[in-house]
């Protein structure tokens, strides 16, 4: 962004400015996460940063909290991260498998009523989580699925499916489907063309998709608020009625391995976006 | 033209067309088996209940099936002097048989909605009911408590005679029936909910457009920067945007707390006196500076997808057609980014209207939403009627805005990443 040597004195202000703008925007988006990692390391009780801490003591930095965290007593975080994998891991593979399907049949030439079909498919995603939550209740309560993994795991699968559907579609919409009429041309049956070309070629869009699916069911409140009972805790759960109730220390210890566990799934989503963009060019 | 030997038959003898045809049905329906199993467990789980919501918005067959003696003795009534004996008579059968069923604590609650009051009234009626001798009910109830000969308490369980009713609605506006059928407000020092539906919207627009604000300058910096520095930067955006909204709100509560850090900081430059700290959180300024950041990165976005595909040149050819910089972009970049600023603005504006977990954190009492209020009622109140009556009100309100932008830009004009 170096400026050309003939740029007017007042547009090279304007420049500076504008960079000035763009440098605190960076920061206010970025640096509330980083606030969580050092206070997580607190020795004291206080989420403020003790005297200590800003002369750098080593006396004023502990690990108690994760310590805490891991063996407290009557602690529920051991419970509550055991849920959240089991519904998110689940709710991940039923998005996937739903969302990977529907979307081949939606990027078909000859889908019948795709506008309106498509529309309902992404619903999920336009409409307001809290509503989604009361109607999701409702019917969870009717039949009897109410605070049980399963009930949360089926809202799960119907909040995630969107993004599947979305990222297949559009990772299909770039597909030569010549490559399918071929394999079938000589000679191979539609599932096997399905397993050995398209979804090898489709897969960074499929797994891309369940991360986002993944991590829909992994930070989902609202929806659990109303479903889940005392033995479906999750980690949002219990972030939620601690930050309600009291903010302690331990809770920016788990934070700071959430922040952790989305910078992984960061790299992740962006190496497969990546690589799909370059399975793409070839094709070109 | 009609002849049959015109027509091209296929290896088989069956016309080209015929087959042909048979051969797009049975495409269609292969595309459709495909995408039906989620279509229907969608249908199943999410646009059934929906409906659901909607028609227990207006059910009110409860109180109907309760009291059915004395809604049909109250047909004769007028609704302007006391009922007659009659009336009282088949009240207090219903009710009766109710506090035998042990059921009667619905009927209290859902007829306190109606009127306040109401339950503390057949509370004492129940209890004063076992030594009724017979006949004259209507001296012996008015005897329980005077506001059973009270004229209103008897209008409004008139006002529950019919099964289905649009009174929550109107409740979700602040209005009501009153007892000559007109459809007024409510007294000015009640109207709760006009005040929530005002402060969603208020919060929801500035929210919009401080995000637009913001994010128009880095999205332009992201899309114009060399790849090796974008791509640095772009996590910035990307981190926030994968971690967990309670990390940042939680965040954001440690950072706007009185002993927290922006307070420190304007302790520091001098701004404030350190002992008259600003509450900055549980009020409304925590919900807008909390909700504008985390939504920036759903405004972001959008936008540098669009950017990016604006070529340099362009800009380069309108100022060597002789524009000034400020010309060349208002007149050729911005108008090219609008389908990008429309996608942002939908997405944030529609996110924020809907928004619940941060203001119910960090917004205090004055900076709560219209989720809230659905939440507290679902959760505390257990109106559920209420609840579903206000969520299908502001469902319809997204599905205005979705429509009327569907209108304006075209939905198909969205870029997500």
């Amino acid at each position: 962004m170096a400026l050309p040597k003939y740029t007017e004195p007042h547009y090279r202000i304007w420049h500076y400015f504008y960079l000035t703008i763009c440098t605190f925007v960076f920061f206010f988006l970025i640096a509330p996460l980083f606030v969580i990692f050092p206070l997580s390391f607190n020795a004291e009780e206080f989420l403020v940063f003790s005297d200590g801490m800003k002369r750098l003591d080593p006396d004023a930095f502990s690990l108690r909290w994760y310590q805490d965290m891991v063996y407290g007593t009557k602690n529920p975080w051991g419970l509550a991260a055991k849920n959240s994998f089991i519904i998110a891991i689940f709710a991940t593979l039923g998005s996937v498998l739903l969302g990977t399907v529907a979307a081949l049949g939606l990027s078909s030439r000859h889908m019948p009523y795709k506008g309106i079909i498509m529309a309902t498919l992404i619903s999920p995603m336009i409409v307001p989580l809290i509503i989604s939550g009361v109607a999701i209740f409702f019917f969870m309560a009717k039949v009897g699925l109410a605070a049980t993994h399963t009930g949360i795991i089926l809202a799960h699968i119907v909040l995630g499916t969107p993004f599947v559907v979305i990222t297949v579609t559009a990772t299909l919409s770039g597909f030569d489907h010549s490559v399918t009429r071929a394999a079938s041309s000589l000679g191979s049956d539609p599932v096997n063309t399905f397993m050995k070309i398209t979804l090898p070629l489709i897969l960074p869009g499929v797994i891309s998709g369940g991360l986002f699916a993944f991590v829909t069911s992994f930070d989902e409140v609202v929806v659990v608020l109303f479903l889940a009972g005392l033995d479906n805790t999750t980690i949002p759960i219990q972030m939620w009625t601690g930050l309600r109730e009291q903010l302690s220390p331990t809770i920016l210890a788990v934070a700071t391995c959430l922040i952790v566990l989305s910078t992984l799934i960061l790299v992740t989503a962006e190496l497969l976006r990546r690589r799909s963009e370059r399975i793409r060019g070839i094709n070109r | 033209m009609s002849s049959e030997t015109n027509k091209i038959l296929t290896t088989d003898g069956i016309p080209l067309e015929e087959s042909l045809k048979k051969a797009e049905k049975k495409n269609k329906i292969k595309a459709f088996l495909l995408v039906a199993p989620l279509l229907l467990f969608l249908i199943i789980t999410y646009v059934f209940p929906i409906g659901d919501m909607l028609f227990r918005s207006v059910d009110d067959r409860m109180v109907t099936n309760m009291l059915p003696k004395t809604f049909k003795a109250m047909e004769k009534w007028d609704g302007k002097e006391l009922p007659d004996e009659e009336v009282f008579e088949a009240f207090y059968l219903d009710y009766k048989k109710l506090v035998e069923e042990k059921t009667f604590g619905k009927l209290a609650t859902q007829l306190n909605y109606e009127k306040n009051g109401f339950k503390s009234i057949l509370k004492k009626l129940k209890r004063k009911m076992k030594k009724f001798e017979e006949g004259n009910y209507k001296e012996q109830i008015m005897e329980v408590h005077k506001r059973w000969a009270n004229v209103e308490y008897w209008r409004a369980l008139k006002r529950r005679t019919p099964a289905y009713t649009y009174s929550k609605y109107l409740k979700g506006v602040d209005m009501y029936e009153n007892e000559d059928g007109k459809i007024v407000q409510v007294p000015e020092d009640r109207r709760v909910h006009k005040i929530l539906w005002v402060r969603t919207i208020e919060v929801a627009f500035f929210v919009t457009v401080l995000c637009f604000l913001m994010a128009y300058p880095i999205a332009h910096l992201l899309a114009t920067l060399p790849m090796k520095y974008s791509n640095l930067l772009m996590i910035c955006v990307l981190l926030p945007f994968w971690t967990s909204l309670l990390v940042r709100t939680a965040s954001w509560m440690i950072l706007l707390q009185q002993q927290g850090i922006v307070n420190d900081f304007f302790v520091w430059i001098g701004l404030i006196s350190d002992d008259n700290r600003p509450e900055m959180m549980y009020n409304k300024t925590g919900t807008y500076v909390a909700m504008t950041q985390i939504l920036l990165p759903f405004m972001v976005l959008p936008l540098y997808s669009v950017m990016k595909t604006i070529s340099p040149s362009l800009m380069r050819a309108g100022k060597s057609l002789g524009g000034t910089p400020f010309v060349a972009f208002w007149k050729v970049y911005f108008p090219l980014t609008i389908p990008g600023i429309g996608a942002g603005c939908l997405l944030v504006f529609i996110l924020a209207i809907g928004y619940y977990i941060t203001p119910a954190l960090v917004g205090g009492a004055s900076g709560t939403l219209i989720s809230n209020q659905i939440a507290y009622h679902m959760k505390s109140t257990l109106d559920w009627s209420f609840a579903s009556a206000m969520g299908l009100m502001l469902l319809t309100g997204v599905l205005v805005i979705y429509w009327i932008y569907n209108k304006l830009v075209g939905v198909d004009n969205i870029k997500l990443g």
